[in-house]
């Protein structure tokens, strides 16, 4: 029987009093879902598919004897390694596709937990904030439809994402079982986040909040697995406690096994359970957190674009700071492991030729220009919140009470630059103190403060850019994060693929120096802050020119 | 008596510390057009979104089509049609694909006559995007899905919201056609001119509470009716029983008359001389002020 006959004998169906039908209607609005989603969850799956192929076939190239992937064996001893990337599972004898899982399989969790966060706040509260879920809940339509079709939606975006991972693995010649574990993974991962999206959407009246608070949870499961895989390079009891970790201890290609899925399986019930239980808690359209009343007059530090800017991006800003603050404590306090590694493996010294202290320069070095993806995602989201503004009409009202659209375009960006400033100041300063706990020298905590400011050119140059999309092509300007993927996408994967150099130096983020490790070069650095302040001035002439346009 | 389609007894409901209902109770009978009556905030919506099962009130019982809007909430969405005031859709979809949407999952026919009749009528092109709607376009999509599907009962949130007069009037005639079929509708509204035009009757509800409830006349009956006159002694009058704010002005008189005292006052008119006389009904607007004239009068005095 196809979805429409079922639909139909549904809907046919003599309503019986007293039975509330709490999942009527479920097909059709499942439907409905896919027809929204249909572009959205196909590029997720055709990219991701391709993605895994191609980095797969072309790391086949590069490293094609045992020698090559024995030295990449080598890497992972080192903790920032294995903090970016996971537990390292058969090093002794590194096979590729060992290399593939401990290095690539973090990467494509965090692509399906972020997709079905989304997707899931999407459907769930973004639609009940502007009043669609009202409109649907009013059809003939049961109580539990809407979150149920959903969450098949997401659980059908993850099968696909999942069978397009293990087919893009084993069209490339890789180990069925293992191959099909990867896709089975990430999927149940994908549902773990999603199951969580599900219950912040529970809490909150909003959706940017609910979207907020389920990432917040995801950057919290990366940094504990983070930390725990640092204590022990194959997972120790913290790692657990990680959602993302369960995925990467089923020990793909090396020694495979499957029951860590159950943990996520079980989670997911467990969340959807919960997510049950506190909607029955609730009215529809509020959240369990009650909104409180807010001040009914303006203070004057808000009567001015920059003022507005500041009001509007505090939530978030303060959601950034804060967590990448957390973060890179965390990662900072992993300085000490370094010794052990030194310990360890006696030939790091001399292969690398290094002492320890280069090599705590060259960790912080490397955990800085990790933690400034943070910085860059939240100067271009803040930028383009402009734009978001702009959609809802809102830009028109401050505009037509007499604010110059110059003003307030250069009100919003000084905040977000003042914003992005202070968040950089507070990643070092955060990874500073936590090397300073690991290692007991105070030095790091001014040296990698001073050294993240190094990193503000290049993240100026990247906002810099969504500022001139802005101006130029309003309904385009959210294209901006594909520079942001690929800058995160060149420090992730770079390496690992060997891209070409050209490719490389796309992104902004690879003319940054590298310091502490190495000297500060001002050519690039003076390079990059007068290109953004180009495209800024690109940005604020076409703006003055072009329509507002909402919607 | 005919069978209610739609009846409350002494809904409460509370928003944290906002008390949205206050013992509200409402009744529509089956084949009518009800006005639900009141300003913004006064829980019209809130009501509604009761009836339709999407809130639970604190206490108090609600029926509508003789079932609990809450536990057979589906049972009823199958034969009712709601739209409301601030209609949201999916901004990717076109005007025709939300109609069919919600005429389909209401478990209407899509290509139905009636939806290219409404179509026209109401001058919608279903095949833009929502996102590139007016509000007042947005409103339309809501109300051609609404009335191209055959239910038994309307709930009509503020629905001509955005409406040009045009489109309110195409509006007006599709509500007396829906009476003319025998179907109910509860209209809540602000605006009194479409109320008074459209209903059989009215409740008014203020501050969560329905502060009058009856027919058009039964109400206007409660209330003054408008006099003015030419008298040749004007004085007989000015103190008779249930007359208002007299004034004067060469010989013409103008004054407010309780509808009771209709009867009386002009035989003192008579009496008086009259010599040209007209009559006004009283508006319900003046019904409307006078129990929201009194708040206003309250939150003056308790500044």
């Amino acid at each position: 029987m196809t979805a429409t006959t079922m639909a139909r004998a549904e809907r046919r169906a003599p309503s019986r009093p007293g039975s509330a039908e709490p999942w009527a209607g479920t097909l059709d609005l499942l439907r409905l879902y896919l027809r929204l989603d249909r572009i959205r969850i196909l590029v997720w799956t055709v990219s991701i598919g391709l993605l895994v192929a191609g980095s797969v076939a072309s790391m086949k190239q590069i490293y094609t004897t045992p020698e090559s992937l024995q030295a990449r064996a080598a890497l992972m001893a080192n903790p920032s390694a294995v903090m970016m990337t996971g537990p390292a599972f058969g090093l002794d004898n590194y096979t590729f596709g060992a290399m593939v899982a401990n290095e690539l399989s973090l990467y494509l969790l965090l692509a399906t937990a972020i997709m079905s966060i989304l997707l899931v706040v999407r459907h769930t509260r973004a639609d009940e904030e502007a009043g669609r879920l009202e409109i649907l809940r009013a059809l003939p339509v049961g109580r539990f439809a809407p979150a149920t079709a959903a969450a098949l939606t997401v659980m059908l975006a993850n099968l696909l994402v999942g069978a397009a991972l293990a087919l893009g693995l084993v069209g490339t010649e890789m180990e069925t079982a293992s191959s099909l574990a990867m896709g089975a993974g990430a999927a149940v991962t994908g549902l773990v986040f999603g199951a969580v999206a599900v219950v912040t959407a529970q809490l909150t009246e909003h959706s940017r909040a609910a979207t907020g608070m389920a990432l917040a949870t995801l950057g919290a499961a990366f940094g504990v697995r983070a930390v725990g895989d640092v204590i022990d390079n194959q997972g120790s009891w913290l790692s657990w406690f990680s959602p993302l970790a369960w995925a990467q201890q089923t020990r793909l290609y090396v020694d495979l096994r499957w029951w860590p899925l159950a943990l996520s399986l079980i989670t997911v019930v467990v969340l959807l359970v919960v997510a049950v239980a506190l909607s029955q808690r609730r009215d529809l359209g509020a959240g369990l957190r009650k909104g409180k009343p807010g001040p009914a007059e303006a203070t004057g530090s808000l009567l001015s674009p920059a003022g507005l800017a500041r009001r509007l991006l505090n939530g978030a800003f303060l959601g950034w700071m804060l967590g990448t603050f957390v973060l890179a404590v965390a990662c900072g306090s992993m300085a000490n492991s370094l010794e052990d590694a030194m310990m360890e493996i006696p030939t790091l010294g001399e292969w690398i030729a290094m002492d320890l202290d280069d090599l705590t320069s060259s960790f912080g070095a490397s955990m800085l220009s990790f933690l400034a993806i943070a910085m860059v995602a939240f100067a271009v989201s803040a930028v383009l919140r402009l734009r978001t503004e702009e959609e809802a009409g809102r830009v028109e009202a401050l505009l037509v009470t007499g604010s110059s659209r110059v003003g307030l375009l250069s009100g919003w960006l000084g905040c977000v630059a003042l914003q992005t400033l202070v968040m950089a100041v507070v990643t070092g300063f955060g990874l500073g103190l936590g090397m300073w706990a690991a290692t007991g020298d105070v030095v790091w905590v001014g040296r990698i403060t001073a050294s993240a400011l190094a990193y503000l050119p290049a993240t100026y140059f990247i906002a810099a850019v969504a500022v001139a999309l802005y101006g130029l092509l309003p309904r385009w300007a959210t294209v901006s994060w594909v520079l942001v993927i690929w800058v995160a996408f060149v420090l992730f994967l770079g390496t690992l693929l060997d891209l070409p150099s050209w490719a490389m130096d796309l992104s902004p983020m690879a003319h940054t120096p590298l310091v502490p490790s190495v000297d500060v070069e001002a050519t690039p650095l003076l390079t990059m802050s007068g290109l953004a302040v180009l495209l800024g001035f690109v940005g604020f002439l076409t703006y003055r020119r072009r329509d507002i346009v909402p919607g | 008596m005919a069978s209610l389609a739609i009846e409350t007894h002494n809904l409460t409901k509370s928003y944290g510390t906002t008390r949205a209902l206050d013992g509200l109770s409402l009744r529509v009978e089956t084949g009518q057009v009800a006005g639900f009556l009141g300003p913004n905030g006064a829980g019209k919506s809130t009501t509604i979104r009761i009836l339709l099962g999407m809130l639970r009130a604190d206490s108090g019982t609600a029926r509508v089509l003789g079932l609990d809007p809450w536990s057979d909430a589906v049972a009823i969405h199958r034969r009712i049609a709601y739209v409301a005031g601030d209609t949201n859709l999916w901004p990717n979809l076109t005007g025709g694909e939300v109609i069919d949407l919600l005429i389909r999952t209401r478990g209407g026919e899509p290509r139905s006559r009636r939806r290219a009749e409404l179509l026209e009528r109401f001058e919608l092109d279903p095949t833009k995007r929502v996102r590139t709607y007016s509000k007042g376009n947005r409103q339309k999509v809501a109300l051609v899905a609404a009335l191209a599907y055959d239910a038994e009962l309307f709930l009509l949130d503020e629905p001509t919201s955005g409406l040009d007069p045009l489109m309110e009037a195409v509006f007006t005639e599709e509500v007396r056609a829906l009476r003319q079929q025998g179907r109910t509708v509860l209209l809540s509204s602000h605006i009194l001119a479409e109320v008074e035009k459209l209903c059989d009757t009215v409740t008014i509800i203020r501050a969560g509470k329905d502060v009058e409830s009856g027919t058009l006349s039964q109400l206007r009956h409660l209330t003054r009716s408008t006099v003015t006159a030419s008298l040749r002694n004007p004085a007989v009058v000015s103190s008779a029983p249930g007359v208002h704010d007299f004034t004067v002005e060469n010989g013409h008189v103008r004054f407010d008359v309780d509808n009771a005292e209709i009867g009386s006052v002009l035989r003192l008119l008579t009496d008086a001389g009259v010599e040209n006389l007209t009559v006004a009904p009283p508006s319900l607007e003046e019904l409307f002020l006078r129990h929201y004239g009194d708040e206003v009068r309250e939150e003056v005095t308790t500044r």
